[in-house]
Order: C-alpha cells, then sequence, then structure tokens
C-alpha cells in the first residue's frame, strides 16, 4: 500500500517499455489490450489514492529513504490525486477512441501514448520543481512525437512551431531553476516555501526574478496571452486521441502555477508573496477577451475547440488571479469540467470530419452525416456544457466562480469578461451546430459508420459532465477541501519536511 | 573569473536568442544549441564558483563543491541533447515535407521593390 503512490508513474513507463518488446511490439491487438487493461489499472489506483488523499493524510514517497529536502520526493496530497484521477479517466477514453484505428496510422503510437501519461502524472506528483522540468520533458518529447504521428504537412507545420516554442521554454525553465538554486540553496516545494521569506533584500530581487520566469515558461505550456499563439493550430492538426489527450496538458500548466505560486510564493512568502497576482489580473483577462475574439472568429469545428480550451484557460487565469482558497475550489471543479468536455468535443470534431467527407469540419454545407443521431446528441451534450449553460456543469463551474469573486472591484471585471466569453461560445456552437448538422447539400453516397468504441469514448467523456451536476455537492467539497489544503500548505509544511528544513 | 563567466553566459545567451527569432530552421536550432549551452554554463555556477575546492566533503572543515548543480547539469544536457536531435530530425522533416527551410513552412512574400517600381 505504501509503494500505491509511486504506481501512477511505474505503470505507464513498464507498459510503456514491454510494448516496445517482441512478443507484443508486433501485434496491435496485443498492444490495445495491454494499454486499456494499464490505463483501466491506472484509474483504479488513482481513485483509491484520491480515496486515501480525502481522509487528509499527505502521502510522501520518499525515494531511496533520502530524506527530504535532500532526496528525491513524490506528494500526494488532495490536489495531486486530483489531477491524477483526472489524468487517468481521460487516458482511459483517449485511448478507447485510439484503439477504434487512429493507432494504426503510425508506429509506436501505444508506448508514446503510455509515456506521455508517465509524464504528466509525474509532474503532478513531484515534490521538487527540478523533477517537475525532468516530467515536463519527458511528457514533451512523447507529445512531440504524437502530434506529428501519422504525418502530414499540417501536423509537420504545427510541429515545427510547438517544439521550437517549447524547447525555449524549457531553456527558461533552466535559467529560473538555477536562479532559485543559486539564491535559496534548495529546490524541493515545502523547503523553498520555508527559505522564501528568509531571504534578504539582495537576493529576494534575483528570486523574484527567478519566480517571474517560471510565470513565463508555465504561461507557455499553459496557453497565456502573448503565449498561446501556438495553440488552436497545434490542437487543430493534432489527431483525435492525441488532441484530446493534450487537453490537460495546459492544465499541467495551470497546476504548476497554482502549486508554485501558493505554496512558494503564496501568502506567506514575505516580500515575494503574491509576486504573480499583479501580472495574472490583466493578463487572465486579456487571455479571455483574446479566446472570445477567436472563438468567434473560428472556421472549422477543431479551430473552434482549440479556441474554447483558450478560453477555459482564460477562465482558470482568472480563479488563479484571485488567489484565494474559494475562488481556488471554484477553479479546480471548472478545470476537471473543462477539461473532459474539451476532449469529447475534440474526438467529436474528429467523428463528424470523417462523415461530411471532403468539407470535413469546416463551417460549409456538405453532405448529409449518415448518423447524425448519435452524433448529434454529443454535440448538443457537450456544447451546451462547454457553453455553460444549465444543467451541465459548466454552469455550475462558471457559478461557482463568479460567486467567488469579491463585488467591489473585482467582479466588475470578472463578470463582464466572463460573461460574454460564454456568450460568443454560445453563438458560435450555435453556428456550428446549424452548419454542420442541418446546412446540408446532398444525401450521404458512401458511408464510414462511426464505430461503437468511438461513440462509447465520446459518450463517457460526456457523461461526466452531467454527474459532475449530480455529485456536485460531495464533488465541490471535496475541490473546496483541496483548495484549503493547498493554501495553507506554506503555513504546515511539518508532514512535507519530516526532518526539518535543510 | 566571474566577470569572465558571466559574460561567456550572457554572450552565448544573446546570440542564442538572435538566432532563434531567424525565419530559416537550420539558424534556429543552431541558437536553440547555444541557449542550451548557456543554460548548462548557468546552472553550473548556481552552485557558486570556486577555485581548488574539495570535490568531495572531507573530515573536518574543508571547503567542498556542491554536488548537486553538478547533477542538474548532467540532467540537463542529456535532455537537451535529445531535444536537439529531435528538433534537427524536425527540421529535416519539415525540410522534405514542405519543401522549405522556412520555420512557417511557406516563405514570406516580400513585394520586390525593383518589380514593384517597374510595374508602373
Amino acid at each position: 500500500m505504501e509503494h500505491l503512490a509511486i504506481l501512477p508513474i511505474l505503470i505507464p513507463l513498464l507498459c510503456g517499455v514491454l510494448m516496445l518488446l517482441p512478443p507484443i511490439s508486433g501485434q496491435i491487438a496485443r498492444q490495445r489490450s495491454l494499454s486499456l487493461a494499464a490505463l483501466g489499472v491506472l484509474v483504479l489506483i488513482t481513485l483509491r489514492l484520491l480515496l486515501q488523499a480525502d481522509s487528509d493524510v499527505i502521502q510522501l514517497y520518499v525515494l531511496g529513504d533520502w530524506h527530504p529536502p535532500y532526496g528525491i520526493v513524490l506528494v500526494a496530497d488532495r490536489l495531486s490525486t486530483l489531477m491524477l484521477l483526472l489524468s487517468s479517466v481521460l487516458g482511459f477514453a483517449c485511448m478507447l477512441y485510439a484503439c477504434a484505428g487512429d493507432d494504426r496510422q503510425g508506429a509506436y503510437f501505444h508506448p508514446l501514448f503510455m509515456f506521455q501519461l508517465m509524464g504528466i502524472n509525474g509532474a503532478f506528483l513531484t515534490g521538487d520543481i527540478f523533477n517537475l522540468f525532468v516530467f515536463f520533458e519527458v511528457l514533451l518529447i512523447a507529445s512531440y512525437a504524437l502530434l506529428i504521428h501519422g504525418g502530414g504537412k499540417q501536423k509537420t507545420r504545427a510541429s515545427v512551431h510547438y517544439v521550437v516554442l517549447n524547447l525555449v521554454g524549457s531553456s527558461i525553465f533552466l535559467f529560473a531553476l538555477g536562479i532559485i538554486y543559486g539564491t535559496t540553496g534548495t529546490l524541493n516545494i515545502a523547503d523553498l516555501a520555508q527559505k522564501v521569506s528568509q531571504l534578504d533584500a539582495a537576493e529576494q530581487a534575483i528570486a523574484g526574478a527567478g519566480a517571474l520566469m517560471l510565470l513565463v515558461v508555465f504561461g507557455l505550456k499553459s496557453a497565456i496571452l502573448p503565449l498561446q499563439f501556438w495553440l488552436p493550430r497545434t490542437y487543430s492538426a493534432a489527431s483525435a486521441p492525441v488532441a484530446a489527450l493534450f487537453a490537460i496538458l495546459t492544465k499541467v500548466g495551470i497546476y504548476s502555477i497554482l502549486r508554485v505560486f501558493t505554496v512558494i510564493f503564496g501568502e506567506d512568502a514575505g516580500a515575494l508573496a503574491q509576486i504573480a497576482i499583479p501580472w495574472l489580473w490583466p493578463l487572465s483577462i486579456l487571455t479571455l477577451i483574446a479566446a472570445t475574439i477567436g472563438v468567434l472568429a473560428a472556421s472549422s469545428l477543431r479551430q473552434l475547440v482549440a479556441q474554447l480550451v483558450v478560453l477555459s484557460v482564460g477562465t482558470l487565469l482568472v480563479g488563479l488571479a484571485m488567489a484565494r482558497s474559494e475562488a481556488t475550489g471554484a477553479l479546480l471543479y471548472y478545470l476537471v469540467h473543462s477539461t473532459l468536455v474539451c476532449a469529447g468535443l475534440f474526438l467529436l470534431a474528429d467523428m463528424i470530419s470523417r462523415q461530411r467527407g471532403k468539407a470535413e469540419d469546416r463551417f460549409v454545407a456538405a453532405r448529409r452525416m449518415c448518423q447524425p443521431v448519435g452524433i448529434g446528441i454529443a454535440f448538443f451534450i457537450g456544447a451546451l456544457a462547454i457553453v455553460g449553460l444549465p444543467p451541465f456543469s459548466g454552469f455550475v463551474g462558471k457559478a461557482l466562480l463568479l460567486k467567488s469573486a469579491a463585488l467591489e472591484g473585482e467582479a466588475a471585471w470578472i463578470y463582464p469578461t466572463i460573461l460574454i466569453g460564454g456568450l460568443a461560445a454560445l453563438i458560435a456552437m450555435s453556428r456550428a451546430g446549424t452548419t454542420l448538422f442541418w446546412h446540408t447539400s446532398r444525401e450521404p453516397d458512401s458511408c464510414e459508420p462511426v464505430s461503437r468504441l468511438q461513440l462509447t469514448a465520446v459518450f463517457l467523456l460526456l457523461a461526466i459532465s452531467p454527474l459532475l451536476v449530480i455529485f456536485g455537492g460531495p464533488v465541490s467539497d471535496f475541490t473546496f477541501d483541496t483548495a484549503e489544503q493547498l493554501h495553507n500548505m506554506s503555513r504546515a509544511l511539518g508532514p512535507l519536511l519530516p526532518g526539518g528544513g535543510s | 573569473m566571474e566577470m569572465l563567466y558571466a559574460l561567456c553566459v550572457g554572450i552565448l545567451t544573446t546570440s542564442g536568442i538572435f538566432l532563434t527569432l531567424r525565419g530559416r530552421t537550420f539558424p534556429v536550432v543552431v541558437g536553440l544549441t547555444l541557449l542550451s549551452y548557456a543554460v548548462n554554463l548557468f546552472l553550473f555556477a548556481s552552485g557558486r564558483l570556486g577555485v581548488d575546492d574539495a570535490a568531495v566533503l572531507q573530515e573536518g572543515p574543508a571547503n567542498y563543491t556542491d554536488p548537486l548543480p553538478q547533477a542538474l547539469v548532467l540532467t540537463a544536457i542529456v535532455i537537451g541533447f535529445a531535444m536537439t536531435a529531435f528538433a534537427v530530425i524536425l527540421a529535416m522533416r519539415a525540410r522534405a515535407d514542405l519543401g522549405n527551410d522556412h520555420v512557417d513552412g511557406r516563405l514570406p512574400t516580400i513585394p520586390d521593390e525593383s518589380t514593384a517600381r517597374e510595374k508602373p
């Protein structure tokens, strides 16, 4: 049981390696069953970890028994386990969709998918920022390969931008880590939280620069305004299950901002307290505005969904900028909802584009889809959920966020931008639905039916939206407790540093 | 020594950023390489520069070098090397797929002044 915390990293790693070895490597059927089995087990393990964390125990996994702050440590607290469960559920659904045929487009889809999940899970679990960098690189190199998987001009063009930008991002990440290590002498997150407030004035300025460089890197990952231009092209070029899995990559950035700027540079960081907030406020509002324009300007469903991802990032940033426990709780609820629904919509866009022949998913009149009912119902649910209309989870998430805004000052900025963003999404989604489903030029001449596996994957993702509403009480209780734990973490470092600081 | 070291890192970073902003993939890849060199040197210095320090902690109060930055640099070198290799392959693939080596995948259409003048 005590080794449970490392399994979300080990299982994908070992399965990925196994799939490269002879008895499994050549056989797609074996790879599929191994992938699905591994992801199923992963869902169960992360659920178990989540239930453990729910009893307010922060589980520390100390590798090699080198006690923090010296060794490598994995921390499974409420926030980590919530994100782990999210990533494994998402991974399972994407893999289910990919097993219907997308994994045949090129070699090594399954191992790459596993390594990608290993990187994501590692980033959520790690307790020191250098390993955060390492896991970022693991997930990035897998994502480079997955993005270009299948080949084609679009993908190559998108991946050149994506790879170059992220390589520059990695360099900045390392510079920031060097600065932070040079001033504080530690890389463990809990130990950093202790040290940052004790720096002298000269070192504070340097550490502050390091912190803001970290914000740039996480901003690049999570697509905050000046750094978001790569996202729509990249996400709309990737194959459907990959794009759906990428929906969580922006959330890895949001998670990192949350972790670093609440625990290390949060309320208790002395002169460096809340160093990111003055930047996050304008950036979040501007990201929302840019995404609103992008949503209205999108010319195909995939681009539209990619812009909706940016819109959800903007909404999440507003929650980050408020930097209060209630706002963080609302943000986490919205994060779970937006990841799963955006992923579902990416899968849906792929099904739609397959059934419309040459028009693909562009908003032009084309032949009628041959399975309009099943796809239409899924589209309707997904659209209502992402726009934020009742009875789906988008509505609850946005309502929680708006409720947590202080009425004097903050609300004047937050209410209009979020609500107008929602309105733009509503307009764009209704226009998309009308064109795709009703604006038909002729009857289908040939039919490429959507397999049952694909529909199951989409409905699995979209069904979580109503479930999040039905179980809204327990879920929001959990996210609010998570936020409480996160905001109090810098004051209660005892369990994270059993041996005291360095 | 600090001055020389800082200048080295600074010059490498400047050249790296300049080259990364170029339009063709080859200078961009070279720029990324220079940036990763700069990063490695910088990380190395984060454990403070010292001369004649003990490499390993010894008995008694001797000055010793901080081993952690060395481990960090080693990790960064390995990762940086792999990433550069990937970037090179991707650049070649893009050259083959897209027919040119511009980072946007198409050559920018700059109105040629001489032809513009001849037109009327």
